[in-house]
């Protein structure tokens, strides 16, 4: 770890300031930069703690959406009555994700920010064109089971988004607010986080220097449910393998409003809009579910060791959707 | 008191300083004037170095001193002998030359004034290197090397033979992974020289082992070596023998002349501290048609490193566990570019009782034999491999109160028959066992005459309970109760005593701890009858001693006011006591488990749901301590049935998931219902207590029988560790 210079400015637009003069990283939680910078992987000259900046509030806006601010950390997200009630779905996915001691000092932004867990990323030395523009993918031909994706890669980059949070804001929807050295602007969560393409250093839609201010959740259509299913080797502790976070309603015996997002088979938080138009308007049944599970990884490719994630992640999608329609009885996947 | 003697289950006296953060691990030892040291570690896992560029970290803030292969001291080898008290695993030195045998292998130490200081700079330190191809696993190994003799083989009869005229046979080849150790301290080192002489911090399993060889590679006399190390956040076997860090730290700190500190950072722990090397194992069973085993053979390869042959004897149980009279185990080794391997829990007998204990289900089944039924009806009476009778061996009581208390009774055969809801629930058990082994010991015992009793010993207390059982042993033989008793282990300035492995700590230090007890009293009464002694004239023999008291014809003294009357400071007793006689007996522990695996196909997800074990390992000596010695090796044997893969680049040699985040092992939400019977039978004719330990034997057969529910469950039998949800997925 090198040094660095640490200030912590008070008010939003000195923190936008003091970032730009130099080679510089927000903290907030430092659950992923102190890792990162440990290692010597994150190298900031100047962090800028953005700890004094209030932002920590959760509101519930006029137009029924709850908007969540940059510090809220994952706990107090996770347990906030307007998450539980109206949101299980995100409830779910914090607490499924990391450990009591991490999601307390996580925060909502921070989660929207991490960094992937791919070995030959963190390493320091391996090819990767992701700290190493250019160098190569260690991973393809490598060691690529557990934190490596099926969905969005690129022969660039197979790293999959390590967040179960942001799965969960895919499929609630939701906009995530940034404030930068030409104002505020709004950007679409299913925007925010890029696939790596031929540019895996690219991780998100923020310009130089623009902070994350809030989070903002869409209001979920009345009659909602909503539910996480994380599937991974052990049962605590780990990133997910396979997720689905999904969130629709029943009416009149037919499914209204689907919206399904993957965890941990893909480059980024990953909405399965092909599955959510093959659910919308029909009667909920295992042969459904089994088609718009398919359909949700169409074009999935597999690498060395991560085929089983594209059967997996079909379960946990079948899985998921029998727990919120009420057929969760189900026994073997085809 | 009886709550401390012997066999009750006393609370761990040193409870109290760890929960509170007072005990003193290696890392939180201060001396004036230390400096850290942290490592740069290489990049490359075959080949050598060509260049060091040094500029940049020299000038960083706090740099002392760089030391690499071109600057590092000439030192000396260590005859490596476990027998003369210098072992290590790997002989080679640290910066001995410019070779890379291994990813992660030390190419430079930076020493500065603070650990982030040594860091810091350590990362800027660039090597340039020239790389060879190298063998990433055993197979490649295989490839590269073929194989070498390992050691520990046996044969008897002709398992060849009887094989080929076997009515049902079966054979098969099963693996496992490498596994590291992972234990919560890191492994650290200390050092400083006062006066010339070497003083050692350090985090060890074995502190006069690292003694003997520290005297060796530093050319000093023993008496010029101290190490210490008081408590230890355990080993695992990782901290059995003194690795090339520790050498590294006492060298910086004779060249700057001030103490240096050394932890190794976790990743490094994957790479230089040793591991549990990956075996291949082929099995080859037969049975006459009543299912009787005719021909048993095991033949393993484990990896070993470049440097060192470290063979892991996976066939060291097959010898003696069932009655055959045609068995051939044989082990080999092939040489990959890793760190050398070292014992980990159970080494052999953890994935050698896989590989037997899983074949033995296949063989039962191929022969149409419930699986106890064929165990029990095969289990040796004695020592077919030496010739020789059990000392004691329960095996068949562990079988059928294990299986009563399980439930296995209530099993259905068939494969996928048992469910509940999505579930499908299978039963599996194993045989486990472990060899009992008693060392030369030494130790000291003072009566003090402030009523406190004192012991000593260079053994440790890795976290498994050994400070308590030490005083226990006083507890029981002076009646003097905990609060007045001092143990002191894990420093060589104490009476030599044994490594903390094996699981022989118990059955070595506890009987020289109680022949030093009994010299203690003997002088407390020699000395109390002599001429202006308080019992002056007495004749010694009819002298009594109980409860901290000397009596004769009425007269009671407590031993602290008969000291406190001579103006005595104390009455001391040191013993020395011998290995076990292995010339008529057969020692070893036994026990079974029994495993309730549940599969849910449409979550693709395995559990262990309960877990029942009982265990003969003679008596037992905490109630406490034992049954978490056991319940632990339970949990960590989960991880090695379902997780535990310690991961190497194909490409490149190198430890891909170096962390607590990727290398998985069981967290607490993992961990089944754990039954564990302890039969508690003294084993009397291997040492006065009649305890053979216990620390090792619950790993063992728990993997298989793991895999033997799974196979149970869903029809699918695993053969390859660590059974993971993509071999039991169907499509996949």
């Amino acid at each position: 770890m090198r040094a660095f210079d640490y200030t912590r400015p008070g008010a939003v637009d000195a923190a936008i300031a003091t970032h730009a003069r130099a080679n510089s990283a927000y903290l907030a939680g430092g659950t992923t930069l102190l890792d990162l910078a440990k290692i010597n992987i994150m190298q900031p000259d100047q962090v800028v703690d953005i700890n004094g900046l209030g932002l920590d509030r959760i509101e519930r806006l006029k137009d029924g959406r709850v908007q969540v601010g940059a510090l809220v950390t994952n706990t107090a997200l996770a347990r906030h009555e307007l998450i539980e009630t109206h949101y299980p779905v995100l409830s779910q996915a914090l607490l499924s994700g990391a450990s009591t001691q991490l999601r307390n000092k996580a925060t909502t932004a921070g989660n929207v920010m991490q960094r992937v867990r791919c070995p030959y990323f963190r390493d320091g030395t391996s090819p990767c064109n992701k700290r190493d523009p250019g160098s190569g993918c260690a991973a393809i031909g490598g060691v690529n089971r557990e934190t490596f994706a099926v969905l969005g890669t690129s022969d660039q980059c197979i790293a999959a988004h390590p967040s179960d949070m942001c799965v969960a804001m895919a499929a609630i929807g939701a906009t995530v607010s940034v404030m930068g050295p030409n104002g505020p602007r709004d950007i679409p969560f299913d925007a925010f986080h890029l696939l790596p393409g031929t540019s895996p250093a690219r991780e998100h839609a923020l310009e130089p220097d623009e902070l994350i201010t809030h989070v903002t959740l869409d209001a979920p259509p009345g009659g909602a449910r909503s539910g996480y299913l994380k599937l991974r080797d052990r049962a605590s502790y780990q990133f997910a393998l396979a997720s689905c976070a999904a969130q629709l309603s029943v009416e009149g015996g037919v499914i209204r409003a689907p919206r399904i997002a993957l965890g941990g088979v893909a480059t980024k938080p990953w909405r399965a809009t092909d599955a959510e138009r093959m659910l919308d308007g029909k009667v909920p049944s295992r042969a459904l579910f089994e088609q718009a599970a398919s359909a949700a990884f169409n074009g999935a490719t597999a690498y060395e060791h991560n085929a089983f994630k594209i059967p997996l992640g079909r379960h946990a999608i079948i899985a998921e959707l029998g727990a919120l329609t009420g057929l969760e009885t189900m026994q073997e996947v085809s | 008191m009886s709550d401390q003697t012997l066999g009750a289950g006393p609370k761990r006296i040193d409870g109290r300083l760890k929960v509170t953060g007072q005990a003193t691990y290696t890392a939180d030892h201060q001396l004036d004037n230390k400096a850290h040291a942290y490592g740069v570690f290489s990049t490359i896992s075959r080949g050598r170095i060509t260049g060091l560029a040094l500029e940049v970290a020299r000038n960083m803030p706090g740099v002392i001193e760089i030391f690499h292969h071109g600057n590092f001291p000439a030192l000396h080898h260590t005859p490596s002998s476990m027998a003369g008290g210098n072992k290590v695993e790997e002989t080679r030195l640290p910066f001995e030359d410019e070779r890379i045998y291994y990813d992660g292998q030390f190419v430079a130490l930076v020493v500065a004034e603070r650990f982030d200081q040594a860091r810091a700079a350590a990362q800027a330190v660039t090597v340039r290197y020239e790389e060879e191809t190298p063998r990433a696993n055993l197979e490649q190994g295989l490839t590269a090397h073929g194989t070498r003799e390992g050691k520990g083989n046996h044969s008897r009869g002709n398992a060849k033979q009887a094989f080929e005229s076997g009515t049902h046979r079966m054979e098969a080849t099963y693996t496992t992974p490498v596994e590291t150790h992972n234990p919560m301290e890191m492994h650290a080192t200390l050092a400083h020289w006062p006066n010339g002489r070497l003083q050692v911090f350090e985090s060890s399993q074995g502190v006069v082992q690292q003694k003997g060889a520290m005297a060796k590679i530093f050319n000093l006399a023993p008496h010029k070596v101290e190490v210490i190390s008081t408590f230890i956040g355990s080993g695992f076997g990782s901290k059995l023998w003194m690795w090339p860090h520790a050498v590294a730290a006492a060298a910086a700190s004779r060249e700057i002349g001030r103490p240096v500190e050394l932890v190794v950072p976790r990743s490094q722990m994957f790479t230089t501290t040793g591991h549990r090397p990956e075996t291949k194992q082929t099995l080859k069973l037969a049975t006459d048609e009543q299912g009787r085993l005719v021909a048993l053979s095991h033949h393993s390869i484990s990896n070993t490193s470049c440097t060192d042959q470290y063979v892991e004897t996976c066939g060291s149980v097959t010898k003696s566990l069932y009655s055959c009279d045609n068995v051939s185990v044989d082990h080999r080794t092939t040489q990959v570019n890793r760190g050398t391997p070292t014992s980990m829990r159970a080494p052999g007998a953890a994935p050698g009782l896989f590989a037997l204990e899983s074949a033995v289900d296949e063989m039962a089944l191929a022969a149409g034999i419930d699986p106890l039924t064929f165990r029990l009806d095969q289990f040796a009476d004695r020592d077919e491999s030496q010739d020789l009778p059990f000392s004691s061996n329960h095996i068949r009581e562990t079988a059928e109160r294990a299986a009563e208390r399980f439930g296995w009774h209530q099993r259905n055969p068939k494969i996928k028959s048992m469910r509940e809801g999505r579930e499908i629930i299978g039963y599996g058990m194993a045989a486990c066992n472990w060899e009992a082994l008693k060392r030369p010991c030494d130790a000291h015992v003072a009566l003090r005459a402030d009523g406190t009793v004192y012991a000593s010993c260079a053994t440790q207390d890795i976290g498994t309970g050994t400070y308590t059982i030490v005083a226990q042993t006083l507890v029981e033989l002076t009646g003097v109760p905990f609060e007045r008793i001092e143990v002191e282990l894990g420093d060589t300035s104490y009476p030599k005593g044994p490594i903390s492995g094996g699981s022989w700590t118990t059955a070595t230090t506890l009987p020289a701890i109680a022949e030093a007890t009994r010299h203690a009293i003997m002088e407390l009464k020699t000395r109390a009858v002599r001429s202006g002694g308080p019992f002056d004239g007495v004749d010694v023999a009819s002298l009594n001693f109980e409860n901290g008291v000397l009596s004769h014809n009425g007269k009671q003294m407590s031993f602290a006011e008969v000291l406190s009357s001579m103006k005595l400071a104390n009455a001391e007793g040191d013993a020395h006591t011998e290995g076990a006689d292995t010339s008529k007996y057969s020692y070893r522990s036994f026990g079974t488990h029994f495993v309730e695996v549940r599969w849910d196909p449409l979550l693709a997800n395995l559990r262990v749901a309960r877990v029942v074990s009982a265990i003969d390992v003679g008596r037992v000596m905490n109630e406490k301590t034992a049954r978490n010695q056991v319940e632990g090796a339970i949990v960590m044997g989960l991880g090695m049935a379902m997780f535990e893969h310690t991961e190497y680049d194909p490409r490149t040699a190198r430890v891909v998931n170096n962390n607590y985040a990727e290398y998985l092992v069981p967290v607490h939400a993992d961990q089944p219902e754990i039954d564990v019977i302890l039969l508690d039978y003294p084993d009397t004719a291997f040492n006065e207590f009649g305890a053979r330990g216990i620390g090792e034997i619950g790993i063992t057969g728990l993997a298989a029988a793991v895999a033997n529910a799974v196979y149970h469950a869903t029809g699918i039998r695993v053969r390859d560790l660590p059974i993971t949800k993509e071999r039991l997925m169907a499509g996949a």
